[in-house]
């Protein structure tokens, strides 16, 4: 156990921090009992966990071991829709302190509760999150993920204050205003989704402004899937250490894990959020090291616990341990989610590999949308690319040489042709600063 | 004798030629020239105008993608043979990008040539080598 990772610059005792180096015993003596109280909650008060377990004629009772969650059935998506709004709620509305819901593109969306508790341990996740990257109570943090009824923004902004830093609350949206803040405020730390932060690269660059001239040190980012490449290029063009945050809002919202300052993967808090590692075919659960679904039930969560969760995340769990001397365990930073992945043409392909391709092509990182279709019974893939200023030329010919480049980097990866098609800057869609990377217009559906 | 044009992205969809000459028109800047070259899902808008310092500001406030390239306005003769003869001349063998004709509507025996080489420099010494009248960005806005 290191001990400078008890103490703060100042000196200060952190409890929360200490949770983060459990000797490994006890961390399980403190899952095993989490776990017992949190089923023993969900059979007494949600229908739906009780019937589940009823049907597979198990008690709370039987959880004797952490080995016996795999007695437990799943929760789908499906599941938080299907009893929208508050089917799945253990507690009270009047124990519940907040609500948030998700976006709901497709059909409605799905309604968490947190009760004051819950809040707590929320804020004390992101804040032993931040801690874990370097954060301190004298940064300046602007937070640009989105405020509302989204996760994101709210779910961050309670560990700052935690934490003790001085909170820019900005949300997303309004570019040039956002980078005006970081320099004029002095900024020395971000938060937010990481294509919303290639675009203020992009836009800074546009305006003239070398980030890497201010004082942001760090960044935390999260929210959707994205690649080393991704972060490589983060950390080039903007000179600072770009850091993993993990979350989803069925769980809790960001701070389900982080990564530390090692960038090796992201730290589970696992004192309150239990992984698995499940093959997503035999739904069989996988020894750590080996690459499958990730799989999460909350630990301590009163108004809605939630029990092995599939994330449709794809990872694997790391058990070596980690150089920080964290004892909690880390998944690798998920690249892929299943629900992205789309088979064209018998192959799979995941939007990070299109993500690949196009800084292999261009070293930047345009925004980007990927359009499935079918026409004559044959799918089609359309990749739509935002295209800067630095891409830009005045010449027609250039711009064709463009297009090529582009499209023969993501053939060259998936091994099917695709049509590239360049557009304006600001012309594809993003919600809540979040890009949609797929849309699919196939009617008959893939072979999924 | 360079004369700064600027040269826009835009998609091809319906109201974004709209878009950028509103945004120069509110700006008060008079475009002097356009040309629409077309790739089917994009374009490039080629324009001349009076401002074009403040025209690039303009568009890039409104998130209009635009660079500013050197092109070089030369005189030709209006007759028979006058585009002929200048690309006769030993700069009519270096690269050429495209070319346009620039709008006079006071001249019947001039008229006046946009030509965008690779190499500016390397064009203008050529040309004013084989006497071919270039014109400069003030003489273009009479
Ligand atoms: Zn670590």
């Amino acid at each position: 156990m290191k001990s400078s990772c008890w103490n703060d610059q100042n000196g200060l005792f952190l409890p929360e921090m200490s949770l983060d180096f459990m000797p490994v015993e006890r961390l399980k003596q403190v899952q095993l009992q989490r776990l017992q109280a949190t089923v023993s909650l969900a059979y007494e008060k949600v229908p739906l966990f009780r019937s589940r377990m009823d049907e597979k004629k198990v008690k709370p009772s039987d959880i004797k071991s952490l080995k016996d969650i795999a007695l437990i059935p799943f929760t789908m998506k499906k599941d938080l829709r299907d009893t929208y709004p508050y089917g799945l709620f253990a507690a009270e509305m009047k124990q519940v302190v907040r609500l948030h819901a998700s976006s709901g593109t497709t059909g409605k969306p799905i309604v968490v509760g947190y009760t004051r508790e819950d809040m707590e341990v929320w804020s004390q996740v992101v804040k032993r999150g931040l801690l874990a990257t370097g954060y301190t109570k004298d940064d300046i943090v602007q937070n640009f993920y989105g405020y509302g009824l989204f996760t994101g923004g709210l779910g961050v902004h309670g560990g700052l204050e935690a934490l003790g830093a001085a909170v820019i609350p900005v949300s997303g949206g309004n570019t040039e205003r956002q980078i005006m803040i970081m320099k004029d405020f002095e900024v020395t730390a971000i938060a937010g989704t990481p294509s919303y932060f290639v675009r203020i690269i992009d836009v800074a660059e546009r305006m003239g402004i070398d980030l890497r001239t201010l004082k942001i040190k760090r960044g935390l980012f999260g929210a959707e899937p994205w690649s080393d490449g991704m972060r490589d290029y983060i950390e080039e063009r903007s000179g600072i250490k770009a850091y993993d945050i993990y979350g989803l809002s069925e769980i809790i919202g960001p701070g389900v894990g982080c990564e530390c300052e090692c960038q090796n993967g992201i730290h589970i808090f696992e004192d309150h959020f239990y992984p698995e590692i499940i093959d997503p075919e035999t739904l069989e659960p996988l020894p750590d090291g080996q690459e499958g679904e990730l799989v999460i039930s909350t630990l301590s969560k009163q108004a809605m616990p939630i029990l092995r969760y599939r994330t449709r995340d794809i990872t694997a769990i790391e058990n070596t341990p980690c150089s920080c001397g964290r004892t909690i365990r880390r998944i690798k930073r998920i690249g892929r989610r299943s629900d992205d992945m789309f088979i064209i043409r018998g192959v799979n392909v995941f939007p990070s590999q299109i993500e690949t391709a196009l800084l292999r092509a261009e070293k930047a990182l345009p925004h980007y949308q990927i359009v499935l279709d079918r026409k004559n019974h044959l799918d089609t893939v359309e990749v739509k690319v935002e295209v800067s200023r630095d891409m830009m030329s005045d010449s027609m010919s250039d711009m064709d040489a463009l297009n090529k480049r582009f499209s023969h980097s993501i053939e060259q990866i998936l091994g099917i042709s695709v049509l590239v098609t360049l557009c304006e800057p600001g012309s594809l869609p993003r919600s809540e600063g979040k890009a949609k990377r797929v849309i699919d217009n196939r009617t008959q559906g893939g072979s999924l | 004798m360079k004369i700064p044009q600027i040269s826009i992205f835009v998609s091809n969809r319906p109201g974004r030629l709209h878009a950028v000459c509103k945004s120069l028109a509110d700006a008060d800047i008079n475009l002097l020239s356009l040309t629409l070259a077309d790739s089917g899902e994009f374009g490039l808008i080629r324009i001349i105008v009076s401002n074009p310092e403040k025209a690039v500001e303009v568009l890039s406030e409104s998130g209009i993608v635009a660079t500013v390239t050197d092109v070089i306005a030369c005189e030709v003769s209006a007759l028979k043979g006058g585009l002929a003869k200048l690309l006769s001349t030993p700069a009519g063998s270096l690269q050429i990008d495209y070319m346009y004709a620039y709008p006079t509507c006071n001249q019947k025996e001039i008229a006046i040539m946009i030509l965008r080489f690779r190499d500016p420099d390397e064009a203008i010494s050529l040309l004013e080598k084989a006497g071919v009248q270039l014109l400069s960005r003030k003489e273009l806005l009479v």
